[in-house]
């Protein structure tokens, strides 16, 4: 017998969004309410997962075509990076800076490096987290 | 520069994310790490050079004041090590462009070697108690995936107790420094270190004391913390093996140098006296090992337990001398262990086998391999004027001087049967009757033979050149039995 999960399928495509714009907002929220790029990044992963669920492997490695190993090193990239670019300016590594700035339609928004930092964090939670649950999933 | 003590941590660090990127190609992922560890060599030796002349470096990240923020620390004795472990990175990847095969180079192997060497620095440059239990972690981590890397059953069987061991130990871990932090109240180590002498040491902190004892215990092996070891170590391949045995307990060791000469000095006569008596029982009980077996690799990874006894016995001392002679020692040991490694690696690489027995005449065909063999055996056992014999003649000198007669003695007679236990592979494997073994015509002894003739070359030089040596050492003494030093430093009071 053949199974029909449209229920399944249509609720994802419904949700997967929802989830995805609260996961930003947790990464965003993190420097001043509870979140940030760790709970942010499982979230996201945990929306690809649920497509994972809905459809299979092939179909979501066709909508996200990511090698997720390469993410991993780009986090730890933007992470590095970061703590390294004190070096530029002869201060300890990890210094970083923020400013105020004006932006159309945001208004006035404080930007600090610490969020690259955390860009990096999300970069790699996503990737491990998917990385294991994919070569765990692929293997027979 | 301010951030010359960072360099030798971020250097592999980038470089393993680099290595990443370039995982398919094989012959690239081998030029950029043998660069970088050469580059991170390079920082080492400038750092060493930097706190020779100016004192203690520190850095403290983030620009957060000391105790509020994570503070690195270089003091001569954690350059020093840092210098070494970047040479034998060096001499262990040079040994694995020819031995680890093309299968495991594909699987992230360099990457994960480079991670363990961001470990090891950066646990040996931190002066913070948690960031320690951090760069632990990395370490373990990727040493998790080094020993079970290949993926042969042996592999897989040693790795789960390896991984099982070093769990709990890290559970340990974390709770002591919970312990600690409620007590104290903070985790920058030189901050730790002045709130625990205006306590002046109560009980409750000689009881963390000892389960920092348990918790570096079980990472460097010491007895009766040792067991896990011989059975982890014998599983890796050799290049992995030499890294192992020349990196990986000596982070335990140096942790427990670190705490017993920063922290808990004030009860010494409790703490110290555990300390001297689980040192001599952990030689005694490597000794029994390194005599019994008649297995290249086995005598050689009950060596390391010994030697961890002799170094932990130099810091129960605790005079300026046996902290010198441990100092020495552990830099001699780290040298010259994972130059043994990689000649015993050498010889199964030859032979097919580790088992002496089917083993002999190496000598006929191999001359460069048997004398090279031959130094390095004899440096391990400490006979003048090779390597090992400054650092035991030191840490004898302060046991004596501390009161610990039988200590000393068997540190002496230990010595005696390392030397028997190496030879025993000299005349069993090097001399007799040569025999023809099934890989002898396919072994690269040549180029594999780099990297050993390298370390043993070193240690000779550390043997020989001691007195361009000792001034470093001693400050590093100087540095380890004067707290204040250190808190100075770090605190800028």
């Amino acid at each position: 017998m053949k199974t029909n999960d449209i229920i399944l399928q249509t609720v994802t495509k419904v949700t997967l969004f929802i989830i995805i714009l609260f996961s930003i907002h947790l990464f965003f929220a993190g420097h001043y309410y509870p979140g940030g790029g760790f709970v942010g990044g499982l979230m996201t992963s945990g929306a690809i997962v649920l497509l994972l669920l809905a459809f299979d492997m092939k179909t979501v490695a066709n909508i996200l075509p990511i090698d997720y190993k390469y993410m991993i090193a780009t986090g730890l990239l933007f992470a590095v990076g970061t703590g390294a670019g004190a070096l530029l300016f002869n201060a300890p590594f990890l210094t970083h800076a923020f400013k105020d700035v004006y932006l159309p339609l945001l208004g006035k928004t404080s930007l600090h490096t610490a969020v690259l930092f955390d860009t990096g964090v999300f970069l790699v939670v996503v990737g491990v987290t998917m990385t294991i649950i994919q070569t765990i999933g692929e293997d027979e | 520069m301010t951030n010359l003590l960072m360099l030798p941590i971020l250097i592999p660090l980038a470089t393993a994310i680099l290595l990443i990127f370039l995982a398919k190609n094989v012959p690239a992922q081998r030029w950029v790490s043998g660069i970088s560890a050469a580059f991170t060599a390079a920082a080492a030796f400038l750092l060493v050079q930097k706190v020779h002349n100016d004192g203690i470096q520190t850095i403290n990240l983030g620009s957060w004041e000391a105790p509020y923020g994570i503070t690195l620390v270089s003091d001569m004795a954690s350059a020093l090590l840092v210098l070494t472990t970047s040479l034998i990175s060096l001499a262990c990847l040079i040994y694995s462009f020819k031995s680890i095969g093309i299968d495991r180079e594909k699987f992230y192997y360099y990457p994960v070697f480079q991670f363990l060497i961001v470990g090891v620095n950066g646990a040996f440059t931190t002066g913070d108690i948690f960031n320690l239990f951090v760069f632990f972690e990395v370490m373990l981590m990727a040493s998790y995936v080094l020993i079970v890397l290949g993926g042969t059953k042996i592999q897989l069987r040693e790795s789960i107790k390896y991984i099982l061991v070093n769990v709990i130990s890290s559970a340990l871990f974390v709770i002591a420094v919970g312990y600690l932090y409620s007590i104290v109240g903070s985790l920058n180590m030189a901050d730790i270190s002045v709130k625990i002498a205006a306590s002046g040491q109560p009980g409750i902190l000689t009881v963390v004391a000892v389960l920092f004892l348990i918790v570096f215990g079980l990472k460097g092996a010491i007895f009766p913390l040792y067991f896990w070891l011989p059975g982890s170590y014998y599983a890796p391949p050799i290049p992995v093996m030499a890294v192992f045995g020349a990196l990986l307990t000596k982070v335990g060791v140096y942790s427990i140098m670190r705490t017993y000469t920063l922290f808990f000095y004030h009860d010494q006569g409790y703490t110290h006296e555990i300390l001297s008596t689980l040192a001599v029982l952990t030689i005694i009980l490597g000794v029994i090992g390194a005599v019994a077996y008649w297995d290249v690799k086995k005598i050689i990874i009950y060596n390391i337990v010994v030697a961890v006894g002799v170094i932990v016995f130099g810091i129960a001392a605790m005079t300026p001398d046996s902290l010198a002679g441990s100092l020495f020692y552990i830099i001699h040991d780290m040298i010259i262990k994972a130059a043994l490694f990689l000649l015993a690696g050498i010889i199964i690489t030859i032979t097919g086998t580790s088992n002496l027995r089917h083993i002999s005449g190496l000598i006929k065909r191999y001359p460069g391999l048997a004398w090279t063999y031959f130094i390095a055996a004899l440096a391990l056992a400490g006979i003048p004027p090779l390597s090992g014999f400054i650092g035991k003649l030191l840490i004898v000198q302060g046991g004596f001087e501390a009161g610990r007669y039988w200590g000393a003695g068997i540190v002496l007679l230990s010595s005696l049967l390392v030397l028997f236990s190496v030879m025993k592979i000299f005349i069993n494997g090097f001399w007799g009757n040569p025999r023809s073994y099934k890989n002898e015509d396919k072994a690269p002894v040549r180029t594999l033979l780099i990297a050993p003739v390298m370390l043993t070359a070193l240690s000779v030089f550390m043997g020989v050149g001691t007195e361009v040596i000792y001034p470093y050492i001693s400050q590093a003494a100087e540095t380890l039995s004067d707290p204040n030093l250190y808190i100075n430093a770090v605190l800028k009071e």
